[in-house]
């Protein structure tokens, strides 16, 4: 064997702390070292190219980095082996950063005699390990978009604009999002719907773009390249293939029971299209609404429907579709009602969220966009704005900034000041945090236009009367506020869809601890899931207004594009593998494996890896009672050196 | 429904129409009260000092022993349930301050005891519907106001009795015997606490709030849990704001329960009240004529 060591000082970080000379002294004489040499920064261009011409002088068929974490320059040395000459999977990487210039600074003696037994630890490794190339796998050129409000729309689009089929699966049965719900968006004013029908038109007729409303995604199975996804469509009771959406159903439906839509501002019939410019504008039943379908009279709509497309033994239906990638986009809810009792958020019917606040000043919205208040109908004349209603908030809600309160708080108030001039708005704010482009001009206006912003908290909001009373504090005066108003509108906080925990099972992707999901690294890396393929867009992965969130979901197509545009993927060799000879045909891997990589075969009693899905976690080669399953260049005997190379 | 019974100090001084009516009302209700023997000092408030365990000693001294009657302990003042509860969820979660404190007192107490306040065994245990269903003399219309105080109801994640910013259990109690219930602003407000006992705007000022956010939206009693809430709303209508006839009665909950079960006056205990019940009671017929306060 002729191995080369490479000592990285890696500025100070680690040669401030190792005696990098000595090192390279120590394992210069280490059995199967041909050569050990260290330069300043072994990342760099002339680092690189001095690891190369070291491979060709001195006839190298294996090589250890003594650097940072193989996270972070791995796959940079493991290149730079290869186009030398040495097999990508005998570069060994020997972390005498992280592990060990890092936590031991104060002990520079000790950190230099740990440098050097890693090293003679990687080198025994480098010994043991194989010569071995990527493996293959084939990609499907179809992309999953989970969820189609203005974050699943924009990827669905940009991947379909670039050629590629999208499945777009929506819970609901109408695309958009809460994107839909809104009147109109900061910081320019403009109507929302105005801005997203001709997106949502355009997803409704893409060619490339197979639109699944009412559905669900139930499982998901495979790996990048190759997933298989089964849907379940829910019944719609209604046959959209005959159905013209010409509306006589909805209009003579005599069930009326509240909008989801509305956000309960109004009361819908049960089989409804939500809004006018719903895509697919397709009428469904709700099921748990409607007089036939609970207690088998009425069929009103059935009769009315001049194209018999009512069809009240509709089943669910179980699509599967067969995908590449996944883009996750499932959006957001707000921080529950009955948690914020202090405002009295539904038991007063004059106190209401943001999103209701949107409904009554939209045009299409309940009081055809003027501002009246729930309780009585009447224009209200002061209303108090409270942000921050369970964000920031450790004790009762949640220590995050939901980030776009600040700026829909003060469009709010504008908007009402707009439609009511002689009304009061107030905001009750903790800090405004109007980042963004045109957003802090944009609450400056706020203020000029008469919107009176009070800093502190509110404690309490009561009814008397048929007003009510709203008990805060102003802590740039230091005085207690008693505002008697006409409505309360909450800025309650962002929290992940309902159903967003269930889905990140099913994906098996990772949540932070309220249930947005993980991006794999949160600068560099901010729209990949940690697993291979799926991807995240919008709020699913943390609170964010509509500029971001459109952003985001542009990347998101476009790192699903790089994946399209490969012929074929590479994924990493160093795979388990099972020795059938030993293999008892028990099972305990199968059992063990996290990833689904592993199978049973029942008519030879031996246990298979299916080496796409092997993350080569070694999970099973340490479950195996018999020693039949091998880490690929990590077997037991490369251990067993490793350590001796260490202790000994 | 059997019961170890913690009565505390103030229901055998200037609470004892508070225990009286409650025992007479939970025996007619079934429950069973067994007072503990030899009960001490509650702890009174409960120690601030977190580094000091020395107060914990009485409190954890009264749950060990009650633990030796059964699993669960009532009470009725709020402050003794407050300290009490507290007590037991230190003895529950912090093993030094209960390994120190056992030592001390030489047991071995961990905190495997329920501390129920009496209006938890009410709703939990004999239900508000059964509860309606014993009410002999409906309250029918009595506008009452409920006030909690702060003892019930805070620190919430060790107390854990009920939601601390919107807290309904005294109004669905108060619905169980037929009042109208008055809701109110101040009624999770501070009555003021112990600054009563100066004299002043500063002690009078809260209890004030309190009284006058109940009687303007039409309260004509006031009912609470706590011998202190009691003393200081109902001290504070003395004098320039007695307005003796007009002011509001303020009264504990169990005196209440005890009327609608149809028991009889010696048991509510009036007397001592600065605004007197008696006279607003008997107009709207719930006590008899002969005068009791």
């Amino acid at each position: 064997m002729r191995t080369g060591v490479f000592v990285c000082w890696c500025g100070l970080n680690i040669g401030g702390v190792v005696d990098v000379p000595r090192v390279v002294q120590e394992i210069s004489g280490y059995p199967g070292v041909a050569r050990a040499v260290d330069y300043r920064y072994m990342c760099s261009d002339p680092g690189q190219q001095l690891i190369k011409d070291t491979i060709r002088e001195e006839r190298l068929d294996s090589v250890v980095i003594a650097a940072c974490s193989p996270g972070m320059h791995e796959a940079t040395f493991q290149t730079v082996a290869e186009s030398g000459g040495v097999n990508p999977y005998r570069c060994e990487i020997a972390n005498i950063r992280e592990q060990c210039s890092w936590p031991h600074q104060n002990e520079p003696g000790k950190a230099t005699r740990k440098a050097v037994e890693l090293i003679r630890a990687a080198v025994e490794k480098v010994r043991g390990d194989e010569a071995l190339s990527a493996l293959s796998i084939p990609v499907t050129r179809r992309a999953l978009v989970i969820g189609a409000g203005i974050a699943g729309m924009q990827a669905a689009l940009d991947i379909a604009e670039a050629g590629h089929e999208v499945v777009l699966v929506e819970r609901l049965p109408h695309i958009g999002g809460h994107m839909a719900q809104l009147s109109e968006t900061f910081p320019t004013l403009d109507c929302s719907q105005c801005i997203l029908t001709p997106k949502t038109s355009e997803v409704g007729r893409h060619p490339r773009i197979r639109l699944v409303t009412n559905s669900e995604v139930e499982s998901v199975s495979g790996y990048v390249g190759n997933f298989t996804v089964r849907i379940r469509r829910r019944a719609t009771y209604v046959n959209w293939d005959l159905c013209t959406g010409c509306g006589l159903c909805t209009e003579k439906c005599p069930s009326k029971t509240p909008s989801a839509f509305e956000r309960g501002l109004a009361k819908e019939p049960a089989v409804t299209i939500a809004f006018p410019q719903a895509v697919p504008h397709k009428p469904v039943i709700r099921a748990e609404a409607c007089r036939h379908l609970t207690s088998g009279k009425c069929g009103v709509c059935e009769k009315a429907c001049p194209v018999g497309a009512i069809d009240f033994e509709q089943q669910d239906l179980l699509l599967e579709e067969k995908v590449g990638a996944i883009v996750v986009a499932t959006g957001y809810d707000l921080h529950p009602k009955a948690k914020v009792g202090e405002y009295g958020y539904g038991v007063y019917p004059d106190v209401i969220d943001g999103l209701e606040f949107e409904r009554l000043n939209s045009a299409s919205g309940p009081t055809q966009g003027e501002i009246r208040r729930p309780s009585d109908g009447k224009v209200p004349k002061e209303v108090v704005f409270i942000q921050c209603v369970g964000s920031r908030d450790q004790e009762n809600g949640y220590p995050y900034c939901s980030k776009i309160c600040c700026m829909y708080t003060a469009k709010h108030a504008r908007l009402y000041k707009h439609k009511v001039p002689d009304g009061q708005p107030y905001v009750f704010y903790m800090d405004i945090r109007a980042g963004g482009k045109g957003y802090e001009e944009f609450v400056q206006e706020a203020t000029d236009e008469g919107v009176l912003y009070l800093r502190g908290r509110v404690a309490r909001v009561f009814q008397d009367g048929d007003r009510l009373v709203v008990f805060g504090v102003d802590t740039l005066s230091g005085k207690k506020v008693e505002i008697h108003a006409d409505m309360v509108v909450l800025a309650t906080a962002i929290v992940p869809a309902s159903g967003a925990k269930e889905l990140a099972r099913t994906l098996k992707l990772a949540t932070d601890r309220y249930g947005f999901f993980s991006e794999a690294h949160p600068k560099l890396r901010p729209v990949e899931s940690l697993t291979r393929g799926i991807y995240i867009a919008g709020c699913a992965q943390a609170p964010k207004d509509i500029p971001d969130t459109v952003t985001q979901a542009g990347s998101a197509a476009a790192k699903v594009l790089a994946l399209f545009s490969a012929e074929r993927l590479s994924h990493s060799p160093t795979v388990a593998a099972v020795d059938e000879e030993l293999c008892s045909g028990c099972g305990v891997c199968v059992e063990a494996c996290a990833y689904d990589a592993r199978t049973l075969d029942v008519r030879r009693r031996v246990a298979v890896v299916n080496d796409v899905l092997c993350e080569g976690c070694g999970t099973c080669a340490v479950a195996c009672p018999n020693g039949a399953t091998r880490q690929k260049n990590m077997a037991r005997s490369q251990v067993l050196s490793m350590i001796d190379a260490v202790v000994g | 429904m059997g019961y170890s019974y913690f009565p505390g100090c103030t229901l055998r001084a200037k609470a004892r129409g508070f225990e009286s009516s409650a025992l007479a009302s939970a025996r007619v209700l079934g429950i069973h009260l067994e007072e503990l023997a030899n009960w001490q000092c509650c702890g009174a408030t409960f120690p601030l000092q977190v580094d000091n365990s020395f107060p914990l000693v009485s409190p954890a001294r009264t749950l060990a022993s009650a633990r030796r009657m059964g699993e669960r302990l009532v009470t009725l003042c709020s402050a003794c349930y407050n300290v009490l509860k507290r007590t037991n969820h230190v003895m529950r979660t912090d093993a030094d301050r209960r390994d120190k404190v056992n030592a001390f007192i030489e047991e071995d107490y961990r905190g495997d005891l329920e501390v129920v306040h009496f209006l938890e065994v009410l709703r939990d245990d004999l239900g508000f519907d059964a509860l309606a269903r014993s009410v002999k003399v409906p309250l029918s219309g009595l506008a009452a106001a409920p006030y909690y105080g702060c003892l019930l109801l805070r620190p919430a994640d060790e107390l854990a009795f009920d939601d601390p910013e919107a807290p309904h259990i005294l109004e669905d109690f108060l619905s169980a015997l037929g009042c109208r219930v008055v809701d109110h602003p101040y009624k999770i407000e501070c009555c003021g606490s112990y600054v009563a006992l100066e004299p002043g705007e500063l002690a009078s000022g809260p209890s004030r709030m309190v009284v006058e956010s109940a009687r303007a939206r039409g309260a004509r009693v006031i009912v609470t849990s706590c011998p202190l809430c009691q003393y200081n709303l109902d001290v504070s209508q003395q004098g320039a704001h007695g307005r003796n006839g007009a002011g509001v009665p303020v009264i504990y909950f169990t005196q209440l329960l005890a009327i609608a079960l149809g028991l009889p006056e010696d048991v509510l205990g009036f007397e001592g009240h600065v605004i007197s019940p008696g006279p607003l009671l008997r107009s709207i017929g719930a006590m008899g004529s002969e005068a009791t306060a």
